[in-house]
């Protein structure tokens, strides 16, 4: 598998095996394997139904597989929950945007992790507000990440505005690996330009991000290796500084071309079983 | 690759937007017709609306109203609804009634109006009325998290249960032979008395328990991380749940202190009336409802405030009174309430339209 090995620094910090999963008589994972490395973007592609959802919420503890292993930092791990995979340091950036509307961007990135006061108010459970938002301020500016006044409440934001925030919550307390479920999806031109820098800075400040997307341009700008998934399988790895997005788009429906199949193409195609 | 240039010109996102003043203002003016009212009244009822005795007569009328809508707002920021209240309220009074009665002396004693043991018969009562009150608060609590059974079912479904049980407990009459005691050092007890040019307020114990509880309620709501998590779980119960909140757990605790404070509401009742009336309070729930939405609490979740809702619960209380001091018929009250909640309803949601953007 050499090409497994393209844009690749360092050892896997998450890795699966043979991941199995059923849902009633459907059989959405079929022997999946899959690693994120330190220093990489590694996207995640497939059709709808494709598994890419079905093999994140694996990982993350969302609900459990059947069979298979998951190793991470080192140790097999099987998370029970979404929010032992964060403690862990896992975080997920939702395709729905897992944000409450009405609070505001410092709310929402310190929602489930508030700091409270010291003494007997933090006790009471008073909330430390100026501690959050000095720290979200600084924080978002180290990543680059503008929001106009912090103390609006996202409703009242714009779209890429409040995927900013979404982004920027996963950013800053990932410590091992990021996980976007579609971040661009909804965004225009510049956003998604900001969404894909604010990417690259992540990973080269040595956080590795798991990216799934639908949008192949997105994908190849961004990605250091492509993962493709078919009907719940590995079809194929691809290394984006060689293969086409043709070659993405026939591993994903399955239409291989012979062109992306012959010759030295390094775009390595591995049937499934 | 990370050599991409960031900054404004990748960023024309970013421009502060002007806030909607004229929206704003518009959903403001619910705030507007509390002093609107105070003045109106002042000018056409002169001394006999605007004076300390008055005020007092207001703040006591809506003392047990008021602990019903500090609950309903926490519950409705959540996004639910509790109509059990008023019920709860009914059945908190006749337990704690019962308890004072049978508790402060034998059935002779207490038919002679004799107390031989009333201070822990009261004390009694008043503790099984809070959390008689509580523990139907727990019970919504659990039935809409753990059953998934909405919260406008569940509460209508305890509504019945806790008014049947109270009339069947009480056999269907006002509880009698409660001890006088009760209402002379509760329900009109003046901790103290404060002086108002010819006047006086006489800050009584119910007075004091809807203003300390106000006060606790405002901090917990929008202070603390109790607070906190109550908006977000309106705003969006998934955002919450997977931002490692539990959900199910608040959602309980937050129903609970809607009951609590019902069940508290029902002793401050027995001691303003010496009695457990099972007749009056039916429409509680409602009234308690209108004043938090009134108060520009959404019914969708994720908004509101306790002052808001405290506005809202003292517009009906001085309407009623300025009508009744002028003679008209004050049934007009609840015609202006209702006209009133679409109002602010309306104001709201346009408020809402100008503020999201998309």
């Amino acid at each position: 598998m050499e090409l497994a090995n393209a844009g690749v620094n360092g050892s896997a910090v998450l890795q699966a095996r043979g991941i199995d999963k059923h849902f009633g008589p459907v059989h959405a994972l079929k022997n999946v394997d899959f690693s994120v490395h330190a220093q990489e973007i590694v996207a995640l592609i497939g059709d709808n139904g494709a598994g890419k959802s079905t093999l994140i919420n694996a990982l993350t503890g969302v609900f459990p597989y059947d069979h298979g292993e998951i190793v991470f930092a080192g140790r097999p791990v099987r998370f029970a929950s979404p929010h032992e995979a964060r403690s862990a340091g896992i975080e997920t950036v939702y395709q729905d945007l897992a944000i409450a509307p009405h609070l505001d961007s410092v709310a929402n990135i310190f929602l489930g992790r508030e700091y409270r006061q010291t003494g007997l108010l933090g006790r009471l459970g008073f909330l430390d507000k100026d501690r959050m938002y000095a720290e979200t301020s600084a924080q978002l500016k180290q990543l680059g990440v503008r929001v106009p006044n912090l103390r609006r409440r996202l409703v009242t934001l714009s779209g890429g505005q409040r995927q900013g925030v979404a982004v920027a919550r996963a950013v800053m307390w990932a410590s091992k690996v990021v996980i976007m479920d579609e971040p661009t999806a909804a965004l225009g031109v510049a956003q998604t330009a900001l969404v894909l820098n604010l990417m690259r800075q992540v990973r080269d400040n040595g956080i590795p991000i798991v990216f799934i997307s639908h949008n192949m341009p997105h994908v190849f700008e961004v990605a250091d290796r492509i993962v493709v998934l078919r009907l719940g399988e590995v079809v194929a790895e691809l290394d984006p500084r060689q293969a086409t997005i043709d070659d993405a788009v026939s591993a994903m429906t399955g239409s291989l071309r012979p062109r992306s199949m012959s010759n030295d193409r390094p775009a390595e195609v591995r049937h499934g079983r | 690759m990370a050599g991409e240039p960031r900054g404004a010109e990748a960023q024309p996102d970013v421009e502060e937007q002007p806030a909607t003043w004229s929206a704003r203002l518009s959903s403001s003016i619910i705030y507007f017709i509390l002093p609107a009212l105070i003045i109106v009244f002042t000018i056409i009822s002169r001394q006999s609306f605007f004076n300390p005795n008055n005020f007092q007569n207001i703040a006591i009328f809506a003392s047990t109203l008021l602990l019903l809508v500090v609950g309903s707002t926490f519950v409705i920021i959540t996004a639910g609804i509790d109509l059990s209240v008023g019920s709860v309220l009914v059945f908190s009074s006749v337990v704690a009634a019962q308890a004072m009665v049978t508790l402060s002396g034998s059935a002779e004693e207490v038919r002679a109006r004799e107390y031989p043991n009333q201070l822990f018969g009261i004390s009694a009562g008043i503790v099984l009325g809070v959390l008689s009150g509580l523990a139907w608060g727990l019970l919504n609590g659990v039935l809409i998290t753990k059953l998934r059974i909405p919260p406008f079912i569940v509460t209508l479904g305890t509504l019945g249960m806790s008014l049947g049980l109270a009339l069947i407990l009480s056999g269907g009459v006002n509880v009698p032979f409660v001890p006088p005691t009760v209402q002379s050092e509760i329900g009109s007890r003046a901790l103290f008395i404060v002086p108002i040019g010819t006047g006086q307020f006489r800050f009584t114990v119910p007075v004091a328990v809807a203003t300390v509880v106000i006060v606790i309620a405002a901090l917990a709501l929008h202070k603390t991380r109790f607070g906190r998590y109550t908006y977000a779980i309106g705003s969006n119960a998934d955002a919450a749940r997977r931002a490692g909140i539990n959900v199910d757990a608040h959602l309980i605790k937050v129903y609970g202190l809607s009951g609590m404070l019902a069940g508290v509401a029902g002793v401050l009742d027995v001691a303003l009336f010496s009695t457990a009336s099972v007749g009056s309070h039916a429409s509680d729930n409602l009234s308690a409802i209108s004043a938090v939405v009134i108060g520009g609490t959404s019914l969708f979740g994720g908004i509101g405030s306790i002052g808001g809702s405290v506005v809202g619960a003292f517009i009906p209380a001085i309407l009623r009174n300025g009508f009744v001091i002028q003679g008209i018929q004050p049934f007009w009250q609840q015609v202006a309430i209702g006209a009133i909640l679409i109002l602010a309803v309306y104001l709201d949601q346009r408020r809402r339209q100008a503020e999201e953007r998309r």
